[in-house]
Order: structure tokens, then sequence, then C-alpha cells
């Protein structure tokens, strides 16, 4: 029973929409009938910062958060973001990143650069990787604030979850009725992306 | 049981206190507590209000206790430092109406100065301490915290940690359940609630028996419990650490859950002892239970293997114990042995068009010494700006600047910066000790019109209650004036040139100067974007000045120009004015 259990990581920059992304995730698998525990940041980790949230699901969940080396998916909104918390991943884990670049400070001041060879060496770990244009094809949607949703209908593709609820449904009542339409467009989109 | 549903740890204790029939919700917003509060004011009942400091609520409190109301009050751990003294007293005295005090810790330190472990306080105060692991028991604990206080005539803490409140999981909610607003009568008892000398020994000697009491009552057996599936190895534990002690060993050892960690249950404890050949005791921060259990002359082990330091969870269980012998359920291997190492950081930083950037720019050029405080604003303090010298607690900006200012160079002044909250909150006391003592002191007020970190609570500044009900608005200008100082130099928190003049005429000042920098929280509803602007490429000498700003919405294009980012950008117009090439400007102006 306790082997079932899957840890999903979302990480990204506050202000991306985490914390809607784990809402939407998490009454989908309680839906589904499943154990749920989450945790979130809030305060001052939301001003810009890197922000983490984790969503344990299985028959019997306790601990919403697991440490290092722990997590069997990483959903990452960003891609400084994805090799910053790619330890937290299992061996064989799954990597789903959206290929975005959001500066962080040190980087808009001029005092250190942008990585350039994160895909490179995010490829060459013992994971499963999956770079995604999420935040381009939200862009394309017409309104940038989707890539979260777009994500996720990566993540329950990934997770062979699809079938179980219907999620389009549950990405409506999570939003405001006028982002509703956008949002089940986008988890559409996001679907078709791996 | 009827249906299931899912609660943040913060909305299962407002579902338990509304359960109880609690009739006052009070406190001080705190990460992470600051949810409580808003998720009962959704409820239809009870009164529920921000009040200006922790000291306050729980006085307010205690006082709807004493005439016979349920009363809520709620704060982060560091709160209950400023709520220290009422709650000393409050539990020689007792309650009438119930007393809860739900008080979030903040292990590992996500939003919080320092990680202190408040379990201490329940044992220094005598007063009873619950703490829940998830939030189904959040509803249950904080309402049987309730029926605790008012059987045992005690205030009763709950204790909640960052992974219990801002923690999802599902709870079961009795069907049916309405509200009823629980009241006792009022009666006036002099000896009971007022706590002269005399009464307070006569007091402190029956709060004694009403622990001795609680501890024979059967409501420990709901509280504690023992799972025994193994002789050999038993842990004790509670709150998030049984959490991931189940996660990380499953029943391959007994365990004993302790809900009640002040008083703690002796018999039990002994009990459990005595069915084991080996105890492990398995908590979060300080050696709280280990070195009451070795007290009671139980051999045990714990810090000798756990980090006494941050946040535990279920891995480093796993590996810490390895040394102790014990096994854990999951043996899979991590993808990586270390994280990837020299990546840039990326901290907090403030929002584009936040209206504090401006003067912290300003603080820097100026080199003026800062005495900060807790707020957003407290990241003035790293790159670029690095305009704070201290930062220690809330209220401290303005007394801390009083005391720093006595060591300096002959005619220094120090600036002690707090935002409006915090003015409230306890600054106002330091601009009359300012006053009062003749400190070289500059009391600065970094007004946003809002409680902004811990998102968006009303505070005496802003002119609306909790509820948004309207309220008269407090202006910290008229209050400066009232205290003494001669002159109240308020300025808009997106021009320069007046934030450095009144930094310069505060410093040659020689009577008494305070500053108001006026500026809404741009994420504040209603907040107007202003124009948006854009670098002209050929003015534009790559002088970099615009990014010192450490504005999101700025960044370095690649050919070294830099560039905003018209989505990220609010149209504060700051970088307009700090680049001295005339090279940024407003869009509509370029057309």
């Amino acid at each position: 029973m306790k082997k079932d259990n899957k840890t999903v990581m979302l990480v990204g920059v506050g202000g991306q929409g985490l914390v809607l992304f784990a809402k939407v995730l998490t009454t989908g698998l309680i839906t589904a009938g499943y154990d749920v525990k989450s945790s979130e940041q809030h305060g001052m980790a939301q001003r810009g910062g890197s922000v983490v949230t984790q969503i344990c699901f299985g028959q019997k969940v306790y601990s919403p958060v697991v440490g290092e080396g722990a997590a069997d998916i990483l959903v990452s909104l960003e891609k400084l973001e994805a090799a910053r918390y790619v330890h937290f991943l299992k061996k064989n884990g799954t990597l789903l990143m959206d290929e975005k670049e959001i500066p962080s400070l040190p980087i808009i001041t001029g005092v250190q650069k942008y990585p350039e060879n994160i895909n490179e060496l995010l490829s060459n770990q013992a994971i499963s990787f999956y770079p995604l244009q999420a935040s381009a094809k939200a862009e394309e949607l017409g309104d940038a604030r989707t890539t979260n949703i777009i994500m996720l209908g990566a993540l329950v593709k990934m997770l062979g979850l699809t079938e179980l609820v219907d999620w389009p449904e549950i990405v409506t009542s999570a939003v405001k009725a006028d982002f509703a339409d956008i949002n089940r467009r986008g988890f559409a989109i996001g679907a078709c992306l791996v | 049981m009827g249906d299931k549903i899912v609660f943040t740890g913060n909305e299962a204790v407002a579902q338990g206190a509304w359960e109880a029939g609690v009739g006052l919700g009070i406190g001080y917003p705190g990460t992470p507590s600051t949810e409580i509060l808003e998720s009962l004011t959704k409820k239809e009942g009870p009164d529920v209000v921000w009040a200006v400091n922790e000291k306050v609520a729980l006085e307010e409190g205690y006082g709807a206790a004493v005439g016979g109301l349920r009363a809520l009050v709620t704060m982060k751990h560091v709160g209950l430092n400023v709520a220290a003294d009422p709650l000393f007293t409050a539990a020689y005295l007792g309650v009438n109406g119930g007393l809860v005090i739900a008080c979030a810790d903040d292990p590992g330190m996500h939003s919080s100065q320092n990680e202190q472990d408040n379990r201490w306080y329940a044992l220094h105060a005598k007063v009873p301490m619950l703490e829940p692991s998830n939030s189904e028991e959040c509803v249950r604990f904080t309402r049987l915290a309730f029926e605790i206080s008012e059987n045992f005539d005690v205030p009763v803490l709950l204790r909640l940690v960052t992974r219990v409140s801002h923690s999802r999981s599902l709870v079961g909610l009795h069907p049916g359940v309405s509200y009823r607003k629980e009241t006792k009568p009022y009666q006036r008892n002099t000896e009971k609630y007022v706590a002269l000398p005399a009464n307070a020994r006569l007091r402190r000697k029956i709060l004694e028996l009403n622990l001795v009491s609680l501890r024979q009552d059967e409501v420990l057996q709901e509280l504690n419990v023992m799972e025994i599936t193994n002789p050999e190895i038993g842990i004790i534990t509670s709150g998030a650490s049984y959490n991931y002690v189940k996660e990380a060993f499953g029943d391959n050892y007994s365990i004993l859950k302790l809900g009640l960690v002040y008083p703690l249950d002796t018999r039990m404890l002994k009990e459990f002892a005595a069915r084991v050949k080996r105890v492990v005791v398995i908590e979060e921060l300080d050696p709280y239970l280990e070195t009451h259990i070795k007290a009671l002359g139980i051999e045990c082990e714990g810090k000798k293997y756990i980090p006494a330091m941050y946040e535990l969870n279920p891995q480093i269980l796993a590996r810490s114990l390895e040394q102790a012998e014990l096994k854990p359920l999951d043996s899979s291997e991590p993808a990586l042995k270390e994280p990837v190492p020299d990546l840039p950081k990326r901290p907090p930083l403030f929002c584009s068009g936040c209206p504090h950037r401006g003067f912290f720019y300003a603080a820097n050029r100026e080199k003026i010494t800062v005495a900060g405080d807790i707020g957003c604003y407290t990241l003035g303090a790293i790159p670029p700006f690095q305009a704070m010298d201290t930062c220690v607690c809330m209220g401290g900006g303005f007394t801390v600047a009083a005391g720093l200012s006595l060591n300096l160079p002959a005619g220094e002044k120090v600036f002690g910066v707090v935002g409006d909250s915090t003015f409230f909150h306890s600054g106002l006391t330091g601009a009359a000790e300012a006053i009062y003592n003749k400190r070289s002191v500059i009391p600065v007020v970094l007004d946003n019109s809002i409680t902004a970190m811990t998102g968006h609570q009303q505070n005496p500044g802003t002119g609306c209650m909790l509820d948004g009900e309207p309220t008269f608005l407090q202006e910290p200008a008229k209050i400066f004036e009232a205290i003494g100082y001669d002159r109240v130099l308020q300025v808009s928190a997106y021009d320069l040139e007046q934030i450095r003049n009144a930094i310069r005429e505060a410093k040659k000042a020689t009577n008494k100067v305070a500053i108001i920098v006026k500026g809404p929280c741009r994420l504040l509803k209603g907040v107007q974007r202003g124009p948006g602007y854009a670098v002209n490429l050929e003015a534009c000498t790559k002088c970099k000045s615009c990014l010192k700003m450490g504005c999101p919405a700025i960044s370095l294009s690649p050919d070294g120009v830099p560039a905003i980012d018209p989505a990220a950008c609010f149209g504060c117009g700051l970088c307009e004015q700090v680049c001295r090439h005339k090279a940024i400007s407003t869009i509509k102006q370029e057309e």
C-alpha cells in the first residue's frame, strides 16, 4: 500500500500561480478518491522568490512533504527553478519543465548571467526529462497566466489520470467565470504537450 | 460522518472554533497563522477582527472570555513573545468562557526571523498545549481546547507549525453542524480576576490543582494515542513530526503520539516505555519532549541523531535514524547525490511598482543608517539596495534606532523605518520614546495602506476593519504631531527627488522631524497602473543605472541594453528618474 504513494513537487517563481495549480490538482485527486496531503508557501517567499509546493497522494498519506531525492514528479514553471530542485527527484523520476526563463535578482542587476546549459545539464541526469513550451502556448492562447493550467494538463496526462475525473469541470470551478474557458482550453493544450 | 472536504490546517482551526460556538476571533496577522481569522470571518456568527498587536489581541480575547464568550486568539510564534505578559497572568486567573490561543511556529523560518519552539511557553506559563498533526485534528483539537479551557479554568494553547497550518488534507465534517454561540453569564469576581499579590498567590495554587485535575481527566485518552506494533522499539512523537514518522517508518515501530504536549501524561509515558525495550523521541526543533521524558527517569534517545534545527521530513528522519538502526520503508535512491551547484539565487524581491523601492534606493545613495523592521520592506536590506543596518522584531525600527544613535559620531541621526501596520503594532511607543529621551532618530513610516507581506490585512491606518467595514482612519502624521514631532514630511513613494530632499532635510534639521512615504501597495485592488515605460536604444549608454533599482520588469537583453518587460512594468516611473541619459520614457511619449 505504502509504495503506491506518489509525490508531485511544483516549483516556480512567486506569482506564477502555483497555489491555484496545487488546488486544482488536489481537488481532482480527492474527487478521484485518493488520500491527499499538500503543503504550500505563503508570506515573504511569494514576493518574486523561489516557491515550492508539494502534493502527496495515495491510499493513505501522512506527510504533506518529502525531502531531497524522494519526489516522483517535479513540475517546474521556470528553467532555473527546475535545476534548483531537480535533486528532490527520485532516481528515474520525471521532470516536466516549462522552458520559460525568468531572471532572478542577481541576474537582473547584472551580477550573474542566466545559466545557458540548463537543458543539457538536466538531460544528463538519471531522470525522464520533458522540456515543454507551455508559456509560449499560453501566450498563443492569449493569456500568459494560463501557463500553470497548461502544465497541469501535461502533468495529469503524464500521471495517467486523465480519465479519472472531469478535469475541465474542476478547472472551471477553481477559476473566476471569465477565465474558465481559456483555462479549459489551456488544460487541453497541456495534455497534448506530452 | 458527512462529506469530506479539503481544509488547510488554518481553515480547519477556524472550522473547529466555529463549531465550538466561538464568539470572538481576534489576532494579528503573521505567517503561517494569518488565514485562521480570514477563514473564520467568512462564517456566519462570530465577531472577527484584527487587533493592533498580539498583546492587545490576547488581552481583548481574555476580556471576552472573562465576560463569558468563547474567544479564539491567533498569532505567529513570535507574536506570543509580544503577548506573553497577559498569557502568564491569565493562566493564574483563569477564564469564564473558553480561551484558546492558536499560535503557529515556523520551523525552517520560511517567513520568520527566528524558529523559536513555542512548546516551552506552555511549560513556562503553565498553560495546557494541544498539538494537532493534520487538518482533521485541527478541527477536533480546537473544539476540545475550548472544552479543556472551560473545564479546567485555564487558557489553552493550540500549537501549529507551517506544515500543519499551510497543509491541505481531508476533513470529515459532521452533517448538520450549525453555529450556536456559547455564552456564560459574567459575574464580577475580584478575587479571581484582579491580580493583586494576595489574589495571585491563591490563584497560583489553584492553577496547579487545575493542571493536576487535567492530568487525571479522560480527555487525555482522546489526545494521546498509543500504537503498539513492535515490542522492541517505541517512538514518542507529536504534531507534524508524527506525519514524518508514519511516512518514514509506517507501522514498523510502536508509536506514542502526544496530542497534549503540556501537561505531559506521565502515566502513559511510563506505560509506553514499559511496553518497549528502546524509546526514541522524534520531535522538530528543541528536545522539549526528550528533556521531560528523561526527567521522568525514562531512558531514551532523540537529538543524539535528529537535527535540532530547521524542519524535519521523512527523508531526514530515515537518514538520521539509520545510526539508531531504525529501518525506513522506502529505499528508493535519489536522482542526484547533491543539488546542482552554483546556480544564481532567487531571493524574494520588491514587486515591480512596489512603493518601497524608491525610499531604499534613496537611502542607499544618501548613505544613511537605517534601523528597519518586519514587513515586505525588510527586503531593502538585500542587494541591490543594502540600505538597512538592523531588523530585529516588530516595532524594533524606531527603538533600535534610538539605541544605535548613541554611539554614532556627533550629529549623526539614525533613520528608524517601519510600515503602517507595524507603526500601529508597536512603532508608536518607539516614536514616543525617541521624543521623550531626546534621541537622534528620524522615524520613517513607509505607508502602503495595508499589511502587505501577510497578504493584505486591514489595520488602523487603512480605515477598514477585518471584514471591510469602514472605521475611523488613524493617520500616523497626526499621531507624530500629537506626541511632539515639529514637522512631518509627507512624500510620494514614486518621487525620488521628494524622498531625497526629505532625507536631507531631516538630517540637518534642528527640530524633531518625521517622514511618511506614501504609496499604496500595487497589489491592492483598484490601484491603477501608470503608463508603460520603454528604453530608447539610441539614448541608452548601457550604464545600467536602471538595473540598480532591482525591478523585476527590467533586465539586460542579450545585447547588453536594459529592456523593460511591458507585461511586468507597473508604470511607477522610478527607472525614468534614475536614468541620467533620459533614455527611459513612457511609451506614449515615444510615439
